[in-house]
């Protein structure tokens, strides 16, 4: 099962990883949630893939009955699934203020840090 | 305390005494350097009692271990040559700590400026001492260090400050050299210490890498002794109050690549090269220090360009290999010390109670000041090499080691004879002219020094005087014993002030001739070397700064090529790197996956992943806002699916909540904004990007087969399945982890979801006005807003 995972990571990163490359920040931001997906299927894949058996120890047993889905990488997912959305959330809204306060969402005219003429440090002691 | 800990002690004094001393000169002002002087006297004291001992030819060593594994160790070694640094250091130290006191009476940091005086000192000791290479490279970089501090002592004049970065550029990097090319004589020799280093002369020079040890070695030695051409700092740092002049800069930092090139003396000595780069680059100096020694008219600076060329003689000495050389080397060392320190301090007198230093402007100072006049007659004498000083006895040394018949012996006498003419010449030229002649209207009245600023050049010019009576005191316990430390083999020196008729004492009587021709035309030689330089019109002066400019500018320009404030083109260095990392290793390294074997899947799970696949390029391709967010929704709930088909419910219920509120909060935002989804760019833009993220992809499918191809290590899954129920009592084993195996991560996880959700309410509460000023970059019209 695993060589399907490794190649429908490989398209989720592809595409998070050219809309990432795009100079408009709301293409950018739509990269960022693909890739927080890509990166988790790449968490699961690691992990080993197991059909349908979650890994829950049923009622008046010690340990899971039989083999189950492997639990670490599932847990490891759970923390990136809401730290992603967290991020996400945190861009879309300086993504938001950026457009309303520079009136523009192409990130070559966002240059208030680094100004186009930026001028020589002064050369004194 | 035995004799090592003591030791240590004494060593470490200085340092203690650094801390000491701004409180002190807060409680007791200027008279605070009776006491901190009491520090130098206590280390001369201890290090005096190991003189007898050394003068048997014994050698101290002592210390601890510092890095074991590396068997670099805290220690030192104290032969003849280093007691005399010693002496010198700690000695000489007393007196400008006591002339400090008065030269910066009322100086609102003259506690700050004891501090550094006294952390030089601790430095200079330290490297005089240092037994092991990586504690002298230590010493050697915190003299630089303190030095950096002193000369910038005035740091509100440009002046100071450019002199104290030029100095430390200059002597810091040289440290640098001196670095490498210790860690080359290690490796060469297998050893770690200056004192198991001595026998080993003989496999150094047989080594390949003899010569390029040999190079680095001088890089230090050279920057730091002032050697032309990298002598411009030297005269640069008399920006520094007068007290670091005559300490530093001439009796102790600046001789420290020459004790460099005498400990090394033994073993890297001797060579054809040693014998040709030290004399040349010696008598270069000795003779360029000398004409711009004469140029000047600011009495500090003609003395600094003398000490140039004295050290000029002393490298000369030292690499010059006739008989008498080492000798030599060793007595002018110590009488440039003594009459050079003393010089300097009259110097300072005489600024201090006329107002100026220029030459020029002084004249008939005798009658105001007559004990300034005689110490500044007596150190003249000596430094012009005339009896009854010690300099007499060092020059008489000089030419003894210079006057063998043939030709080389023959050139460098005749240089240094011009060489020690003129600074003859400068030396009355100080100690002279600013007391004889018809009294010159000063800026300040003139009056005789006060005792804390005579009493240091007044001793120094004593020592010169009962140095040449007492030789043979001085030769038994110090002269010898560092000739011998020098030389690596027993020495004996015997020059006294009986004049010996020979060779040495008529080039002596020829120096002295030229020397009073050149100090009557002063005048006329001053001009000459003056239009002589504007004519050159460009030294390693201006080329420092032309050379720090440039260095401004290239890094101004690398920094604007590498970082030009274009987003893509950073996010394309990244993700090129990425797929570089990804890529290039399983190919170069033939760590590539076998074939994959696709396994039949059912339909459904491979309609969910097409419908996946759909909703990606569904994202890319939209054209409209509403179309990019329900494909991005698409692909959310298609990846949910996928994880409650394979074993992962958990993951799918989060998963379909996160992608509802993102497309949600999405639509809300994109319907508001009128943002465009759609890539409008050229397709030359599109392409190279397509190019770089199928890479990425690429990469990416490439390492996860290789990894799945690999056993499965199940350890940490076992130890999960086994104890979830038994220790952590829950059935379910994903949120088991979540909520107790790994609690803190989930704690962390929470304050990043908590400081995310504070951000993002600051960011939307934040005025729009204030934003505007932020992008304009004008934050001051912020503050005039409020």
């Amino acid at each position: 099962m695993e060589p399907v995972f490794a190649v429908l990571t490989g398209i989720f990163l592809t595409i998070a990883v050219y809309l990432l490359l795009s100079k408009f920040i709301i293409r950018m931001l739509l990269g960022v949630a693909i890739l927080g997906n890509a990166v988790n299927l790449l968490i699961f894949t690691s992990g080993r893939i197991m059909r349908e058996v979650p890994p829950v120890i049923g009622a008046g047993l010690d340990v899971p009955a039989g083999p189950t889905a492997n639990p670490l990488p599932q847990a490891l997912i759970l923390t990136a699934i809401v730290i992603s959305f967290s991020f996400f959330a945190f861009l879309l809204v300086l993504s938001w203020r950026a457009y309303s306060s520079l009136a523009t969402d192409n990130t070559d005219a966002m240059r208030v840090a680094e100004p186009v003429d930026a001028q020589l440090p002064p050369l004194g002691y | 305390m035995n004799v090592t800990d003591l030791t240590f002690l004494a060593l470490c004094l200085p340092f203690l005494g650094a801390l000491a001393a701004p409180l002190l000169t807060r409680a007791l002002g200027h008279n605070a350097a009776w006491v901190l002087a009491l520090i130098p006297v206590a280390i001369f004291a201890h290090f005096a009692g190991f003189s007898a001992d050394v003068a048997q030819g014994e050698v101290v060593t002592g210390g601890y271990d510092w890095v074991p594994s590396f068997d670099v160790g805290f220690s030192w070694l104290i032969d003849g040559l280093s007691l005399t640094f010693i002496l010198l250091i700690s000695g000489i130290g007393a007196l400008i700590v006591l002339y400090s006191g008065g030269y910066l009476k009322g100086h609102p940091h003259q506690g700050r400026f004891f501090s550094f005086l006294l952390m030089f000192m601790g430095s200079m000791l330290g490297l005089v001492a240092s037994d092991s290479f990586l504690m002298l490279f230590v010493f050697w970089e915190l003299t630089s260090i303190t030095s950096f501090l002193l000369i910038g002592f005035d740091h509100h004049r440009d002046a100071a400050r450019r002199a104290a970065f030029q100095a430390l550029v200059v002597t810091g990097g040289g440290g640098l050299f001196l670095l490498a090319g210790l860690i080359l004589l290690w490796n060469i020799s297998g050893v770690t210490q200056f004192s198991a280093l001595t026998s080993l002369g003989p496999v150094v020079k047989a080594s390949p890498l003899y010569l390029a040890a040999l190079v680095l070695v001088l890089g230090g030695a050279f920057t730091k002794s002032a050697q032309f051409p990298f002598h411009f700092w030297l005269p640069n740092a008399m920006e520094a109050p007068t007290p670091v002049s005559a300490y530093l800069h001439s009796a102790t930092m600046v001789k420290a690549g020459v004790y460099l090139l005498m400990r090394l003396n033994p073993v890297l000595g001797g060579t054809v090269a040693w014998q040709i780069v030290l004399p040349v680059f010696g008598v270069a100096t000795l003779v360029i220090g000398a004409l711009l020694a004469v140029r000047q008219t600011d009495l500090k600076l003609m003395l600094a360009y003398t000490t140039m060329s004295s050290l000029g003689l002393l490298v000369l000495l030292t690499g010059f290999g006739a008989p008498y050389a080492i000798e030599a080397a060793t007595l002018y060392l110590v009488a440039h010390s003594l009459f050079k320190g003393a010089l300097f301090m009259v110097a300072g007198i005489i600024d201090h109670e006329t107002g100026t230093r220029d030459v020029t402007r002084l004249g008939g100072l005798r009658s105001a000041m007559p004990l300034t006049f005689a110490i500044a007659l007596a150190a003249a004498i000596s430094m012009g090499g005339l009896p009854p000083f010690f300099g007499f006895l060092a020059k008489e040394e000089v030419y003894a080691a210079l006057s063998a018949f043939d030709w080389r012996s023959l050139t460098f006498a005749a240089l240094a004879v011009i060489g020690n003419a003129l600074m003859f010449a400068v030396a009355f030229a100080v100690a002279l002219t600013p007391f004889t002649g018809k009294p010159v209207a000063t800026p300040k009245h003139a009056h005789e020094a006060p005792v804390l600023l005579w009493l240091g050049p007044a001793v120094l010019a004593l020592a010169g005087l009962a140095a040449a009576f007492l030789s043979s005191t001085v030769h038994a316990l110090i002269s010898s014993p560092m000739a011998s430390a020098v030389a690596g083999e027993p020495r004996t020196v015997t020059m006294s002030l009986t004049p010996h008729l020979g060779v040495p004492l008529a080039l002596s009587a020829l120096t002295v001739a030229i020397g009073i021709g050149f100090y009557l035309g002063l005048a006329r030689l001053r001009a000459g070397t003056a239009a002589l330089l504007a004519a050159i019109g460009w030294g390693p002066d201006r080329g420092f700064d032309q050379a720090i400019r440039g260095l401004l500018r290239l890094s101004f320009a690398v920094t604007r090529w590498l970082q030009n404030g274009r987003l893509d083109t950073y996010m394309a260095v990244t993700f090129v790197m990425v797929a570089i990392v990804l890529l290039v290793p399983p190919f170069l390294f033939g760590e590539l996956a076998r074939p994959p074997i696709f396994p039949a899947i059912p339909l459904h799970e491979f309609a969910i992943m097409a419908i996946a696949v759909i909703g990606l390029f569904a994202v890319v391709l939209a054209k409209d806002r509403l179309t990019a967010i329900v494909s991005l929704g698409i692909q959310g709930f298609s990846v949910a699916v996928i994880f409650l088909l394979y074993g992962a419910p958990d993951l799918a219920f989060t998963q379909f909540m996160i992608e509802t509120l993102a497309v949600v909060i999405l639509a809300l935002v994109m319907t508001r904004l009128r943002l465009s989804p759609s890539d409008h760019r050229p397709r030359r833009e599109t392409l190279p990007d397509a190019a770089i993220a199928l890479a990425c992809g690429l990469g990416a499918t490439l390492l996860l087969l290789k990894v799945t191809e690999g056993p499965f290590n199940t350890a940490l899954t076992d130890f999960f399945n086994q104890y979830s129920k038994t220790i952590a009592h829950g059935g379910n084993v994903v949120n088991v982890i979540i909520v107790d195996f790994r609690g803190t991560d989930t704690l962390g996880e929470i304050a990043v979801v908590m400081i995310a959700g504070l951000a993002v309410l600051s960011l939307v509460r934040l005025r729009a006005g204030s934003m505007r000023r932020i992008a304009d970059n004008d934050p001051d019209a912020e503050e005039a807003g409020r």
